[in-house]
């Protein structure tokens, strides 16, 4: 008996091949749900009716002999901030009680003409705003691999539903890192890409001006796939090969390498050397103002957030859960001369980062300083001094927010304990293309890690 | 409006509107803005510096 695929392109030829069928798949995910959910809360609602009944128009369409392309017939998860007409999109807060999506926002209606099969809307972060899931009017998403760790955030939900087989893929966002955190902590891919490429209407905004929706999934051709689709162009199976050898990757350290669990530092410095006897050149690079890169993003992140948050703060602030009600109250006190100053100062990072990618193919930097922590922890230990988890989590994922560059974690080991490392690889801007053919010559030099 | 004034009239606020669990994020938010502010890219009315702050030049 043929191995179960795991990734898109794997159930993609299976289907079409009719070796499997969407309804046989949908219903592996839907039992997968129905005995991981309960303990690992990555659900918020399911969708198993409706998920049926698109894998069941699938596999006619297939019998039929209309395959619409790698998508068709596969079950995909949704952050649930995203609109799906005839639901209500929770963004994981009572603040949205009573909502009914009525339409689908641009990337749904991208996913069903590809043929996906919807399975259900995920856990978030509330609102997006934090980095560990905990906050949710849901309770909070765990990590299956230890379930009294978090999967990150703030698409955590997302992240438990692939590693845990509940879909093959889900839709996050992400604003200061909440899809690639998630990614590299459950040992998956997670591609944020450059800033605009995909529409965010009907996705409930955290910061209209650093938000981007990208995949989660478990390779970087599922995640070409998937960018292909959701941009809304044509999608092929197979990607272009490109040979590693060759490569040159700018190695961004000082900053970006001075505050790491020991476990990372030892994870990616062993990446690094893979690259090398891969035959990938690495050279070190700066961005010289990377020190003011969490006063820029918290000053712009925060003013506006706080905008879209001002009336139901007034109106419904007691619906709001503690932390994120009390971190939106904080955006309402920033001026606006010093929000104009971090507009100012993304400027000089946008310039610095295209600065450091010059003569490089792209960046390569670790993806999260720390693997998945305990949830309740508020604080790690780093460097000889205690640091928020917060603050540590977003530390190398938001200057890639603020300056629109791509952005993409890819698994590049674990720990003694079996918990996942990221690498993220960074490529130039309105070439997100391009940087999944780095990220997809790279991928199988590094480490895969032990999880699952 | 020096961060120190703004702080005092921040916390001020929140306590007022029953907010004093907002204090340590103010402070927080404080020592951020001035990190912000010290930035060597900042604007400067009187032009000084201007060519080495443009960020063309970097």
């Amino acid at each position: 008996m043929p191995a179960e695929p795991r990734t898109i392109t794997e159930l993609a030829r299976a289907l079409q091949a009719r070796e499997l069928t969407a309804q046989a798949v949908t219903e592996r995910c839907l039992t997968a749900i129905a005995e991981g959910n309960p303990s690992l809360n990555a659900f918020i609602r399911v969708l198993a009716g409706a998920a049926r009944e698109q894998a069941r128009r699938a596999d006619a369409e297939m019998v039929a002999g209309r395959f619409r392309g790698p998508l068709h017939g596969v079950p995909v998860s949704l952050k649930d901030l995203i609109d799906l007409s005839g639901t209500t999109t929770t963004a994981a807060s009572r603040v949205r009680q009573g909502h009914l999506a009525t339409r689908d926002a641009t990337v749904v209606t991208r996913l069903r003409e590809a043929g996906a099969v919807l399975i259900g809307k995920t856990n978030l972060h509330e609102f997006a705003l934090g980095t560990t899931n905990e906050d949710s009017a849901f309770g909070p998403a765990r990590h299956p691999l230890d379930r009294s760790r978090s999967p990150g955030g703030s698409s955590g939900g997302s992240a438990v539903s692939v590693l845990a087989d509940m879909a093959y893929a889900s839709i996050g966002t992400d604003t200061g890192g909440s899809i690639r955190i998630p990614a590299a902590a459950c040992g998956l891919v997670g591609l944020k890409p450059t800033i605009g490429e995909i529409p965010t209407d009907g996705v409930v905004p955290l910061s209209g001006t650093l938000d981007h929706v990208g995949p989660l999934c478990r390779s970087v051709e599922d995640a070409r796939i998937l960018y292909d689709v959701l941009r809304g162009a044509p999608t092929a199976q197979g990607m272009r090969p490109r040979d590693a050898r060759g490569l040159r990757l700018g190695v961004l350290r000082d900053y970006f390498l001075a505050l790491l669990d020991p476990q990372v530092g030892t994870s990616f410095e062993s990446a690094c050397a893979r690259l090398r006897e891969a035959g990938i050149e690495l050279h070190d690079v700066a961005i010289p103002h990377a020190e003011d890169v969490a006063p820029i993003y918290l000053h712009i992140v925060l003013s506006e957030a706080a905008a879209y948050h001002a009336k139901t703060l007034e109106s419904r602030a007691d619906d709001y859960t503690a932390n994120v009600r009390l971190r939106l109250e904080m955006g309402r006190y920033i001026l606006a001369e010093d929000y104009v100053r971090a507009l100012r100062g993304r400027e000089v990072l946008m310039h610095e980062v295209d600065a450091a990618l010059t003569g490089s193919d792209a960046l390569l930097l670790p993806s999260v300083p720390i693997p998945a922590h305990k949830i309740g922890v508020t604080t790690v230990r780093l460097g000889g001094s205690d640091e928020s988890v917060r603050n540590v989590t977003l530390r190398l994922t938001q200057l890639f927010n603020l300056t629109g560059h791509p952005a993409i974690t890819v698994p590049c080991g674990s720990t003694p304990e079996g918990l996942p490392i990221g690498a993220q690889i960074v490529g130039y801007r309105s070439r997100t293309d391009a940087l999944l053919e780095v990220a997809r010559a790279v991928e199988p030099c590094l480490d895969p890690g032990t999880s699952p | 409006m020096t961060i120190t004034v703004w702080l005092e009239n921040a916390v001020q606020d929140a306590e007022r509107r029953g907010l004093s669990a907002l204090r340590p994020l103010l402070e927080t938010l404080a020592r951020s803005t001035s990190a912000l502010r010290t930035g060597d890219w900042n604007f400067d009315a009187s032009g000084e510096l201007d060519e080495l702050k443009g960020p063309d030049a970097r």
